[in-house]
Formats: C-alpha cells, structure tokens, sequence
C-alpha cells in the first residue's frame, strides 16, 4: 500500500493533508495517533470507502475506491464491529460467503471452532471478546492480502485483546498478509508490530521501521530553562515543564549538551507519547 | 518442547528475552541435542508477537552454533550447554535447600539471604581468581 500526497478535506478542515507513506507487503504496520489525527480517514481510504480530495492512494498498485478485484484482497475490521446482531454466527459466515469470491469457509469454521464460538449462537448473544473474534475471521476467510484494522481491540479486556490479537497473528504468518492496525495500545503495538506510522493533527510525523523509530530521541530533563536557554537546544520533539523544572524530548543525537540537562534514553512509549502531545504549531514545525 | 513468557516490564529487548530462555534451557537440560524448539508459527500465536522478532532470536541462536534451521522442518538443537555437572544438580540444590532452611529458622528474611549469597558468591569469585593467580 502506498500514498502519494495524499488529502482528505470534509467541508472547510482537512482530516489528512499531504500524506506520503509506504507499506512495503508483509509488514505488521501499527498506526497510531491522538483521536481526531486522521487515522479513521487514512483507514478508510485505504479501503476505498472514502475518495481522496488530493493526492492518491494505491493498494497493490491501484486505487481501491473503484477497483473491485482490488477491495476483493483487501480484508477491513472497522472500529464498531460490523456484524449483524440478531444473525447467527453460521448465517454471518454464509452472507460473506455469498459476497466473497475468495471465501474460504474451511478456514472460518476451523478457527471459530478452535476459539468455541458456537455456530448456532445468535451474533448479540456472544461476548465482545468472540464478536470481535468473528469480524475478524470474517476478515480473514477474504483470504485478504492486506487486512486493515481499525482500534479492533479498544473495547475488549486484556485477555480478549491477547486472543484477538493470537488469531490475527497466527493468520499473519499462516498467509503472509500485510496488516494495518489502528489501535491506542502502544506497548501492545511495540511487541506486535515492525512498522509504525504516526499521525498527528493530519500530518504524517514518521512512517517507517518500528526499530529505527526510536533512534537518536534523547530526553533531557534540568531545570527551569528560559526562552534564551530552549533556543540553544535543536530539534525539541516535545517540551514540558513546571514551575522548577524542564523536559525536553528531542531528536537528533551525537550533540553534546548542556552540562544543565540531565541526559536520558526515553523507552519507545515516552517518544510515542511525545509526538501525540505535540500542539499543531509543533507539527509543522517538526516535520 | 519449551514454552517462552515475555516480561514487557524488564526493558530486554524480546528477542533476546527468547534467546536467553533458550540459553536456560539448555544449561538445565530442559532442551538437549537435536530437540526442537517451538515453531515461529507457534510462538506468535502464543505470545502474540511480532514473527520477526522470534526469527531474529532464533537467527542469533544459529549465529552462536546452538541450533539449526532444517528447510520446512524447523529449529533443532546443536549442541546442550550442559556442563558435566549438570547431574550433580539435585545433591547442590538439596543442599541449598537445607542450609536455606537454617537460615530462615535464624530469623533472616529473604532479602538479607539473597544479598549473604550474591556477596558470598562475589566474594569466592574474586578470592578463587586471585589464588590462581598466586598459583601461576
């Protein structure tokens, strides 16, 4: 999957501007970003449900908005869980298979089967956990080769989360499917994911290897510093301070520093957290 | 078979938390040669991981000579890091056992015991190291 300048404008605001990112085929990419960033947009773009106001978006070289053989390798679990509640599990799974050339009804049986999900059971009778388990094998009997997931474990507690997530990845390496997951679990996305995509106030702020991401972040952390004191220090991802005291996440390592700041290695999440707390004014600034 | 459990607390990294657990293994015997370890398949879908890292830690498990990859077979051990005193193990541990037991019944609680061995042991090290010293 790949875009290229990519922009979505709702009357006056644009929900994503300017996007150019690549998902090479069989990565495990996590996109994350603060609510309203334009993750949903760029999901839903992704699939074809929404049309690009500028730029292009490409899923196994064309745009999947009117390509029908295209959407037909594309797998998507949206945000509310799409099922029909007062559906069976067994009539859930022959509608799709009506409307999907490339079922695999095998597959689908044998995985509900192996997470006891009864067949017969009516879709609203089931726990969030096992409807959230059958959007997804529903995604997967596509066979897609790229499925696209958006924040599929928010509402499910961590056991629900660690199975959904066991059946995504035991088909992840069954197929060798690329994936996309929108979620705001960033531990769960470190130890899940090889790519990251990060989006803040419509803006793509990195797009690439999950273990180069953290590379060259320092934190530093000293006293109280004023306007003059900051100006010195480049490549401030993130500031913070109190009345005593300052923390500057930054880029950019092999400067020396002020003997003033106290220099630390931040973990993946504080960076994360660093660039989702960025104002509008910081994103321009650092990209 | 061996089974990993990832701690996301610890700060190492998990594919080097994988190939210290194999390490373990071997050292107690838990793997011996020609025992194969856990499918990538199979460890990702336990854990819920990312498949590159489990392959990473097994390329690193190849890389020091202790496992081999067979084509669409899997991962087998090489070679056991069993020392030979590996069958002296239970005598040393019922041992450890006993003398954990005195030092309850003295009134010691678990902390004070762990740092009178890991400063005893410390302390062997160094003094053994410098008698050989002596020695040569």
């Amino acid at each position: 999957m790949e875009t290229i300048d990519l922009g979505k404008r709702y009357r006056r605001s644009w929900a994503l501007q300017n996007c150019s990112l690549e998902i090479p085929a069989g990565r495990i990419a996590a996109l994350i970003g603060p609510n309203g960033a334009g993750k949903t947009t760029l999901l839903n773009l992704a699939v074809g449900l929404l049309s690009p106001t500028e730029g292009a978006v490409r899923v196994f070289g064309s745009a999947p908005s009117d390509n029908p053989e295209a959407l037909g390798r594309i797998g998507f679990v949206a945000q509310d869980r799409p099922l029909y509640r007062s559906f069976t599990v067994s009539e859930m799974l022959r509608f799709g298979a009506t409307l999907n050339p490339r079922w695999d009804d095998a597959m689908a049986r044998s995985r509900l089967d192996r997470l006891n999900i009864p067949l017969g059971q009516k879709v609203h009778k089931l726990s969030g956990g096992q409807q959230s388990q059958i959007a997804l094998v529903l995604a997967l009997a596509k066979r897609p080769e790229l499925i696209v997931l958006d924040e599929p474990v928010a509402a499910l507690d961590p056991l629900a989360r660690r199975e959904f997530l066991q059946t995504l990845l035991d088909a992840t390496v069954e197929t060798g499917m690329t994936v996309l997951l929108s979620s705001h679990l960033v531990g769960e996305l470190e130890r899940v994911c090889d790519y990251l995509v990060l989006l803040n106030a419509a803006r793509v702020q990195f797009a690439g290897d999950l273990e180069t991401f953290a590379e060259g972040h320092r934190l530093l952390v000293g006293p109280r510093a004023q306007t003059e004191e900051l100006a010195r220090v480049s490549h401030v991802v993130h500031a913070t301070h109190t009345d005593r005291q300052t923390s500057l996440l930054v880029k950019l390592n092999g400067h020396g520093y002020d003997p003033q700041w106290d220099v630390r290695d931040p973990g993946f999440e504080e960076i994360v957290l660093a660039y989702m707390g960025q104002r509008v004014e910081e994103v321009e600034t650092t990209r | 078979m061996i089974e990993f459990h990832l701690d996301g607390g610890s700060g190492v990294a998990a594919y080097m938390q994988i190939v210290h657990q194999v390490k373990q293994a071997l050292r107690l015997g838990m793997l011996r040669t020609g025992d194969q370890l856990p499918t990538v398949r199979d460890v990702v879908s336990t854990l819920a991981i990312n498949p590159n890292t489990v392959l990473k830690a097994y390329r690193e498990l190849e890389m020091e000579g202790l496992v081999a990859g067979r084509q669409g077979q899997g991962t087998f051990v090489l070679k056991s890091l069993a020392g030979p005193a590996l069958a002296g193990h239970a005598e040393l541990r019922a041992e450890l056992v006993e003398w954990l037991e005195r030092a309850w019944r003295a009134g010691m609680d678990d902390e004070s015991i762990a740092a009178l061995l890991a400063t005893t042991l410390r302390g062997q090290i160094t003094a053994r190291a410098k008698s050989e010293e002596g020695a040569a």
